[in-house]
């Protein structure tokens, strides 16, 4: 538990940067919801017109001018990408910055085995990726009983599920590549993020492209798809949980062996 | 008993030379000195030692166990003092002794408060807002406060001041004298001469001389430079001879007392006598080494 409290005191910075700020910028486009709404009728239109870009972002299923519609656009830009870079960052952090600050000699020149290193780092991780979600999925409620809307609690709580699976996945794949690097960067994580935010993006916009929707976690975090079915895609979360534990077992295989130069 | 024990242990990096086949044995209760140049396999040696990399092959071996296989049991014995003091970010030095004590589940404040006391260290202070040397006397204290049974310091007085130094190597004396083993790798010869007594010379990844310290000493030239006329050649002990017209300069292990005589009996306007540098006295190892085969 060392490392966990140590970790989290760790990160807590950074923790509480982003969760206010993907958490703010949620609930400010929730506050534009109701002004919005009056001018929809005629934009929603438009917005189901522009071709591709439409597409990419799902909004020709989407109607934009009901709350759940517009919270779905907008929670996907938000939440999804900035909670994926959170995760991504973190993910490929908790690890590989041992070794880039050069801390690493300290750390594991102790009597703590790799094994419980990297479990404790783990930990500490997905506590830190659950808080920040908590904390959001309660300022998205909150905000939207305050603009007072009827709050669409089967939406929403799929919605959030799903970018909530996506962050594990990503910080998984993340932490077991960081095991790999000899010193890693910040720069894998963000790349590995906006990665997977474009692939979905691609496989929106082209049919061909499709398949790639199992690759990336964003394919089934797809409002539009969440919105319409009311579930989650049982085929595309097992294909992620297999990319997010493997990342894990990874890091575990790997750091236990790593030479620490 | 030993404390430690290599046999042919041997590291890799890729295809780099780390360490080959090196044997080396320090028993319990030495000043064990270390001494070779940057590269010659000491910080290889001692990374292997605390299981920070493996071996390629050949064993390491702690107070009997094997610390690649046992090395959660060995590092509980062990107290590491890097050469480069890094630190996480944000921390007091109070945490971060807090931590290292946690970390082996044991309560060292008392020792801890005693060491920065004496090596006037303010734990209340960030490490980032610290000196070098004062990171290396938060260093220092985490390495000792657990009383380890081994201590194991690369490079330690780098950073140091001469007083804080002479304040460390007191600590490190009586520690030794109630038991612990010290294990000093250095490329400063006299931090060596002054404290360890035995020692083992490494050069390219191999342990080249292992001696107590004052027979390695003995073998350990002065560095002689004169201005003026001097008659060296009744002098025994006089190696790598350069010299200008009115200078010379020679490596000296002959008597002090013949040296002595024929500077006085010569005209010298300017004299120094200094430690070889190191290279020179590796040089003096090969030549030695040489002759062996």
């Amino acid at each position: 538990m060392t490392l966990v409290k140590h970790e989290l005191g760790q990160g807590k910075t950074s923790f509480f940067i982003w969760t206010f700020s993907i958490g703010f910028l949620l609930a400010i486009c929730v506050f534009l919801f109701p002004e919005m709404k009056e001018q929809m009728e005629d934009v929603n239109d438009v917005f189901a017109s522009m071709g591709s870009f439409t597409q990419a972002f799902g909004m020709d299923r989407l109607n934009f001018g009901t709350l759940v519609g517009f919270y779905a656009v907008e929670c996907g830009n938000i939440l999804g990408l900035g909670g994926a870079f959170f995760a991504c960052l973190c993910g490929a952090g908790i690890l590989s910055k041992e070794e880039r600050d050069k801390t690493a000699e300290f750390l594991l020149t102790h009597p703590v085995s790799r094994k419980r290193i990297v479990t404790e780092k783990l930990a500490a991780l997905l506590l830190q990726i659950t808080a920040m979600n908590m904390v959001i999925y309660a300022l998205a409620v909150g905000s939207i009983a305050a603009v007072g809307e009827e709050i669409p609690w089967k939406e929403i709580n799929l919605l959030h599920l799903a970018y909530y699976l996506l962050q594990l996945q990503l910080a998984g794949i993340c932490f077991g590549i960081s095991a790999f690097l000899p010193k890693g960067s910040a720069g894998i994580g963000l790349g590995i993020a906006a990665m997977m935010y474009f692939l979905n993006l691609i496989a929106n916009i082209a049919d061909v492209a499709g398949f790639l929707k199992y690759i990336t976690p964003f394919g089934y975090c797809e409002g539009a798809d969440i919105v319409s079915t009311g579930r989650l895609d049982g085929g595309m979360l097992a294909v992620g949980a297999v990319m997010g534990i493997g990342g894990i077992v990874a890091a575990y295989l790997k750091y236990t062996k790593k030479d620490i130069l | 008993m030993e404390m430690i024990k290599t046999a042919k242990l041997t590291k890799y990096y890729g295809k780099a030379r780390g360490i080959l086949d090196l044997d080396l044995t320090v028993e319990q209760g030495e000043f064990f000195g270390f001494i070779g140049p940057n590269g010659a396999g000491k910080s290889t040696t001692i990374r292997t030692l605390l299981g920070l990399i493996a071996p390629t092959s050949g064993s390491a071996r702690i107070l009997g166990k094997d610390v690649t296989k046992e090395k959660q049991a060995v590092l509980r014995h062990v107290g590491y003092l890097p050469s480069e003091a890094v630190f996480y970010r944000g921390m007091k030095v109070k945490d971060l002794l807090k931590l290292s004590a946690d970390l082996r589940k044991t309560d060292c404040a008392a020792e801890a408060a005693l060491l920065c006391e004496r090596l006037q260290l303010d734990t209340s202070r960030r490490i980032e807002d610290l000196s070098f040397g004062n990171r290396k006397k938060a260093a220092i204290v985490c390495a000792l406060q657990h009383r380890p049974e081994l201590l194991v310091l690369d490079e330690p007085t780098g950073g140091l001041d001469p007083l804080m130094q002479k304040a460390f190597f007191d600590i490190l004396r009586e520690r030794n004298k109630a038991g612990a083993t010290i294990l000093l790798s250095s490329h400063v010869l006299s931090e060596i001469q002054r404290n360890c007594t035995r020692a083992a010379i490494i050069r390219d990844g191999r342990i080249i001389a292992c001696d107590s310290v004052e027979v390695l000493s003995k073998t350990s030239a002065k560095r002689v430079t004169v201005h003026g006329r001097v008659d060296l050649g009744s002098l025994r002990g006089v190696r790598d001879r350069k010299g200008g017209k009115d200078s010379v300069s020679f490596l000296y292990s002959g008597d002090m007392g013949s040296l002595l005589g024929a500077l006085s009996a010569g005209r010298v306007n300017d004299l120094t006598v200094t430690e070889p540098d190191l290279e020179e006295i590796f040089l003096h190892y090969y030549e030695k080494e040489g002759q062996g085969v």
